[in-house]
């Protein structure tokens, strides 16, 4: 099998080589030192793994017919698990090593400026650690649900999934999203500004179904969730929105949690901060007051410029952001484009989107794409002729309960620049002449 | 695939009525539930995860700890991060100090400045602390870690012994700081569409800052404040 493939792969590398034969010598010297052809017997696993795009871009299309279409490809079950082209490679999450003090208590960033659609690909859903991610065995995980409860219950991960399933497309937002920026703009990426937020399909059991299983005491009014890391962590939850639609979640995008995501079981609180999603769920308590645990006092509450702060503030306000044009996807010359990008809110769906290309000054609504979901990434879009003059980029969603998204002047009046957390205020992108983007914000 | 129920009275008016009637969310103990999966946990079970400790002493066990005795211990586990006397090193978090500091331009959230229960640092500790071996302190030694670190703010005395009677008493300064009823939304902006401002000034741009790192190519480690 594998000797096969070795001689398939040679027999494109030697395609390839007559290919570059034909060349001008410059071209043909540029070609060779790609380094196609000295990986030999090592390119086992994709014949064109190893073609560097640069090497052959300039002379594979017509009239040529490139060495893929004159040879066979990879074999069925080459990648059992398929990963992404190898061309795709700077598709990542991607950290800010200064932000934090290490990488376990961390986060890392989704690249939104490479993604179509609305839907996160679970490689590379943002992540947000607390003690690192752990390694746990489903089989010997347990999620207990007790206290003010009629009938506690340990449940294993098969029982769970012997649960009625629900699946709902939710976006998940870190509060702390774009929390570098307030007191002025200082990276210049969409990926580092905006990657806290991703959306998926999430599958799992509607936790009032449990709730109803166990049986809450009437005088339980709020639940404790706590997750099995390294960090424990924990969440006060008021019941109201326990009971409404936060799912207790095993399955993203159709497949198993993945480990960064809280496998094997999860809390996903559609609409609400992204720290409540309490990962690697172990268990749920029934009280009658709230825990005031580490997460929801010192870290997660917003300090006002008078001193106070503000607690239980779980809603994610309605956002949203160019992704393209962004800093990553700089304008290439004079001409029409697609003014894309992606909004959301914490409190419904979102109504509609207005962008403006001369910095808030005149706006004109865009077009939802479908699907519009409640609590769900949107994306939108608007046709533009860019005739190469300096130009400033801002989109400002309305979200169903009317809501319009505020500039980042007015959050601040209110805010001042020390609250850290739910920063939804619009972002201004400005075009310079030679097509590069820049993030900027306007007084 | 989007359907809400807004709460099981819903559930049992449109689909379920019949499985309700029997099983009530509200109502007497019955022995097991509806689908009756999983266990019932012992008592034991439930006492050895149920580690939460709320404001009113809620779940704090037996057991004390002194100034003297966390002064020691936080020396051992707690200073290579957060220095001997709080302080913080790196990145690691700032413990002790910055009083008055919460209007200031920067401001210094730590237990003494900022937060609002004692509990939740008897909480924290035992849960989540050694950063590097949580849960691996015996009672007496968080008892012991949260009067150290109360003391490291002036909030106790060096004669302090912390208990489950004695933690709740504990005031914390900043106890009356937070509101905890979202007053959002705060803001309310205008969907305008035509001649919205006259002037747009940039205030602020991220051009030429040596900040964000690389956005292609392998994950950049080089770059520091």
């Amino acid at each position: 099998m594998l000797g096969k493939l070795r001689r398939l792969n040679q027999d494109a590398s030697k395609i390839a080589l007559e290919e570059s034969e034909r060349l001008p010598s410059e071209e043909r010297r540029r070609f060779l030192r790609s380094g196609l052809f000295t990986a030999g017997g090592a390119m086992v696993g994709g014949a064109l793994a190893g073609i560097a795009p640069k090497a052959l871009a300039s002379t594979q299309y017509p009239p040529e017919i490139p060495p893929w279409t004159r040879s066979l490809g990879a074999g069925v079950v080459t990648d059992p698990y398929g990963v992404p082209s190898p061309f795709e490679k700077d598709v990542i999450r991607r950290n800010v090593p200064w932000l934090t003090a290490d990488e376990v208590s961390s986060i890392s960033f989704t690249p939104l400026q490479h993604l179509k659609g609305i839907i996160t690909p679970n490689g590379l859903f943002f992540e947000r650690h607390h003690a690192g991610r752990p390694e746990i065995d489903p089989q010997q995980h347990r999620l207990m649900i007790h206290g003010l409860v009629d009938r506690p219950i340990i449940l294993s991960m098969e029982d769970l999934q012997r649960f009625p399933s629900v699946s709902q497309i939710n976006f998940i937002e870190c509060p702390a999203n774009g929390g570098m920026e307030w007191r002025g703009a200082q990276l210049n990426s969409l990926q580092f500004l905006h990657g806290m937020v991703s959306c998926a399909e999430w599958t799992g059991v509607r936790l009032s179904t449990l709730l109803q299983e166990v049986g809450i005491k009437p005088e339980g009014k709020w639940l404790l969730a706590e997750g099995a890391d390294g960090a424990a962590m924990t969440r006060s939850i008021p019941m109201e929105k326990a009971l409404d639609d936060v799912i207790v979640a095993y399955a993203q995008n159709g497949e198993a949690l993945r480990r960064e995501q809280g496998y094997p079981v999860r809390l996903v609180v559609p609409g609400w901060e992204g720290n409540t999603h309490v990962k690697w769920l172990r268990r749920l308590e029934v009280g009658d007051k709230p825990w005031m645990q580490r997460e929801e006092t010192s870290k997660y509450t917003d300090l006002m410029p008078d001193g106070t702060a503000h607690g239980f503030t779980w809603v994610m306000e309605a956002k949203s952001v160019i992704t393209s044009p962004c800093p990553e996807m700089p304008l290439k010359n004079k001409g029409i484009y697609q003014i894309e990008g992606l909004a959301w809110s914490g409190r419904g769906k979102v109504k509609a989107v207005d962008v403006s290309v001369d910095g808030g000054q005149n706006w004109q609504q865009a077009q939802l794409r479908e699907p519009v979901m409640s609590k769900s990434l949107t994306r939108f879009a608007l046709e533009w002729k860019w005739d190469g003059n300096p130009a400033l980029l801002q989109s400002r969603v309305i979200d169903e309960t009317g809501y319009v998204q505020p500039t980042l002047a007015q959050l601040k009046s209110v805010r001042g620049t020390n609250s850290i957390y739910h920063k939804n205020a619009i972002q201004t992108w400005k075009v310079n002449g030679d097509g590069s983007v820049v993030n900027v914000q306007l007084s | 695939m989007f359907s809400f129920h807004k709460t099981p009275r819903l559930l049992a008016s449109t689909c379920c009525g019949v499985i309700l009637a029997s099983m009530p969310i509200l109502g007497a103990a019955e022995p097991t539930g509806y689908y009756g999966y999983g266990e019932t946990p012992t008592d034991e079970q439930i006492a050895a995860w149920d580690i939460d400790v709320r404001p009113d002493g809620k779940g704090l066990p037996e057991g004390s700890g002194s100034v003297d005795e966390g002064m020691t211990l936080f020396e051992t586990h707690c200073s290579s991060c957060h220095g001997a006397f709080g302080e913080g090193m790196g990145r690691y978090p700032k413990l002790a100090g910055g009083e008055g500091t919460l209007t200031e331009d920067r401001p210094e959230k730590t237990v003494g400045s900022y937060w609002p229960y004692a509990s939740t640092l008897w909480d924290y500790i035992h849960r989540a602390m050694p950063f590097f071996a949580p849960q691996s302190l015996t009672d007496d030694q968080v008892y012991a870690l949260t009067a150290y670190v109360l003391n490291l703010n002036y909030i106790v005395d060096a004669d302090f012994v912390a208990n489950k009677e004695t933690l709740p008493e504990v005031v914390m300064p900043n106890h009356d700081g937070f509101t905890w009823e979202d007053p959002r939304p705060v803001v309310n902006n205008e969907r305008c569409m035509k001649d919205c401002k006259e002037e747009v000034t940039i205030s602020d741009s991220a051009a030429g800052k040596n900040l964000t790192p690389s956005t292609t190519g392998p994950l950049d480690e080089g770059i520091t404040e």
